[in-house]
């Protein structure tokens, strides 16, 4: 059997594009510009977060539109535990900061992991809740648990300074952190989708009655996957704001869900290989599309800069793929059906 | 609290709850034939407000015209919509209708983003909807009774159309089972557009009265109330039309009351109507008056 080797094809192929991944995060690090480096650390931070959200609304078929909530948290927790107690007092201007949000303080690499399990553990208990209901009502359920989370934040300014976020957060970002932290969250995941739990969770997308039947406790496994993907989503939301070094309410509206649903259905719901496809394409096109938002020179005529135009576009972008194009890139597809020799539909 | 604030917060509640009411309506509308959650809604709700905007104040049309022109042109829009983005997918796994939905609702509010400005603008209401009535001491604006009476004769005439008409029953019956309805000679198509008709032409009416009462448009105005209201239509059983107008109520008046009895609340505003629902669903997951969960097509 395939199973007992050791060196089969496909681990090889595993093992070459990691070893790729790893070499091709300290090369940009090294040898490429700042800007470049940027959106090179934002194109990682993405993955972590399209691969996590593809692992509750792809694989487990669960369509949930929460992760700028668990991100929120994620930003907040680590911005907490990172920014000085001198730094908060500095800048918290509506309501002096609580006595024990100024004791807190850790490393950058702790505050990702508390951040990360913080998030997992809010999705734990959401999970109760969340999951007495099912499809549609759960779109909209997990939709208002992001609203309420962004309501708590502005209406807690002696923890979060309200409106105003938190600024001056230390600048602990680069490749190494994000780029590391990728190719972790792709493995962690990976295995968990190749794993019985993930043959489980696919079984929960295709017919959940079904699953039922067969003996699967789909809400332990529903659960697994929400938690999972919530402690990756507040990874990444830390990692994101070690990134800007400055986090506000503003930046985690319905509108970040928005851009992460438009990257995993255009990779293909329910492939890994396709979320990272997905923004790698969604990234590089929003940064390509700026040219949109600016003064444009149509056959003469000077247009005045849009900004929004690109948000335009993007939108009408994710219509006619859904219209079209339905699959996405990859379709349920992950990079090693691609080596086999028989088309295979799954 | 003295009795007339009561009252006057009991007006503002029923005027809220209305407006809540006649956007959920679409809401449940297209939910109980299409199964799908129409994220777009809200964003035909601000258009219908932009569309009377723009006959009042570029076109220099009466108030009472414009409106009447913005609601059938936000009606036909609704069928549009359906024509254009849903009605291929008909067949398709509804994640996809949904993802559309979505994709609608964000290219509709950064269209009117890019060509109308994000600066909220005035809208232009006629004085005498500004005029204030004093019955027993409780004083009214002449729109804060226009709206809510409007709002119940239109209620009412949906209620009529739903319950009484041949239409009417054609809707109903898609609700149930839309292959069997292809199968007694109903055009199913035709009442869909029917439905995203008569659905977007109420949530223009709510926008319409929205941009009256709190007198500005802005091409994001439909987001919230649209949430808003379509957490209203899940309290109150989505599918049920009823229930949508006892669920538009019910988050109206919370919203309303709650602040007046506790005004330190006013920043979780608007998280009432999200909690409420979550509390409703964790008690009965489909809502006051909803279908019974096993006869559901999920």
């Amino acid at each position: 059997m395939v199973e007992n080797q050791i060196f089969t094809k496909h681990r090889l192929i595993n093992l070459f594009i990691i070893v790729l991944a790893i070499w091709f995060t300290w090369f940009a690090q090294n040898f490429f510009d700042e800007y470049t480096v940027r959106v090179i650390n934002n194109v990682a931070i993405f993955i972590i977060l399209a691969v996590s959200y593809n692992l509750i609304n792809g694989v487990t078929g669960q369509f949930s539109l929460e992760p700028n909530g668990f991100v929120a948290i994620g930003a907040y927790v680590t911005a907490i535990l990172t920014v000085d107690a001198e730094g908060m007092l500095y800048q918290y201007d509506i309501e002096e900061p609580a006595q024990w949000i100024l004791a807190l303080q850790t490393d950058f690499f702790w505050a990702l992991l508390i951040a990360g399990a913080f998030s997992a553990l809010l999705a734990l208990s959401l999970s109760f809740p969340v999951f007495r209901v099912r499809g549609d009502y759960l779109a909209i359920v997990t939709l208002g648990f992001g609203f309420i989370i962004r309501i708590l934040a502005i209406n807690s300014p002696s923890i979060t300074n309200g409106s105003l976020g938190i600024n001056d957060i230390p600048e602990y970002s680069n490749l190494y952190w994000t780029g590391g932290f990728a190719i972790f969250a792709v493995l962690a995941i990976l295995n968990i989708i190749y794993s019985k739990y993930g043959r489980a969770m696919k079984a929960v997308r295709d017919d959940e009655d079904a699953a039922i039947a067969m003996g699967v406790n789909t809400f332990k496994i529903k659960t697994l996957a929400f938690t999972t993907s919530a402690f990756f989503e507040g990874i990444g939301g830390g990692l994101l704001a070690a990134l800007l070094t400055s986090i506000s309410p503003d930046l985690f509206t319905f509108f970040l869900t928005f851009q992460l649903l438009i990257i995993i259905v255009l990779g293909g719901l329910g492939s890994t290989t396709g979320a990272i496809l997905g923004t790698i394409f969604v990234m590089a096109g929003l940064e390509w599309m700026r040219f949109l938002d600016e003064p444009m020179n149509i056959f003469g005529f000077q247009t005045e800069g849009t900004p929004g135009m690109r948000m335009v576009v993007f939108s009408l972008i994710l219509i006619i793929v859904m219209l079209f194009a339905r699959e996405g890139l990859m379709g349920k597809k992950e990079l090693k059906d691609l080596f086999k020799k028989k088309k295979v539909n799954k | 609290m003295d009795v007339l604030t009561f009252f006057q917060q009991m007006v503002n509640g029923f005027s809220l709850g209305s407006m809540y009411a006649l956007i959920a309506i679409g809401y449940t509308m297209v939910y109980g034939v299409l199964r799908l959650i129409n994220f777009a809604h809200g964003d035909i709700m601000m258009v219908g407000a932009f569309l009377g905007y723009t006959f009042m104040e570029v076109f220099q049309l009466p108030f009472t015209l414009s409106i009447l022109l913005a609601v059938v042109v936000s009606s036909l829009l609704g069928i549009f919509m359906d024509k254009i983005a849903y009605k291929p997918l008909r067949e398709a796994p509804k994640i996809s209708l949904l993802i559309t939905a979505i994709g609608i609702s964000f290219f509709l509010e950064n269209a009117f983003t890019v060509f109308a400005g994000g600066v909220p603008r005035a809208f232009p209401v006629p004085s005498y909807m500004e005029n204030v009535i004093n019955v027993a001491n409780i004083t009214f604006s002449v729109s804060s009774i226009t709206v809510p009476l409007v709002t119940l004769v239109l209620l009412l005439g949906i209620l009529y159309v739903l319950y009484k008409t041949k239409y009417g029953m054609a809707i109903r019956a898609l609700s149930f089972d839309i292959k069997t309805v292809n199968l007694m000679g109903i055009d199913a198509n035709l009442i869909i557009s029917i439905v995203f008709a008569l659905g977007s032409a109420l949530a223009a009416v709510g926008g319409l009265f929205w941009a009256i009462n709190y007198p500005s448009v802005e091409p994001m105005m439909g987001v919230l109330v649209g949430l808003k209201a379509f957490a209203a239509a899940v309290v109150g059983g989505i599918g049920s039309v009823t229930g949508a107008v006892i669920g538009g109520f019910i988050i109206g008046f919370t919203e309303v009351v709650v602040i007046a009895f506790f005004p330190e609340l006013g920043g979780y505003k608007d998280a009432f109507a999200f909690v409420f629902l979550i509390l409703v669903l964790l008690f009965k997951p489909t809502g006051i008056m909803g279908e019974d969960l096993e006869k559901s097509r999920f």
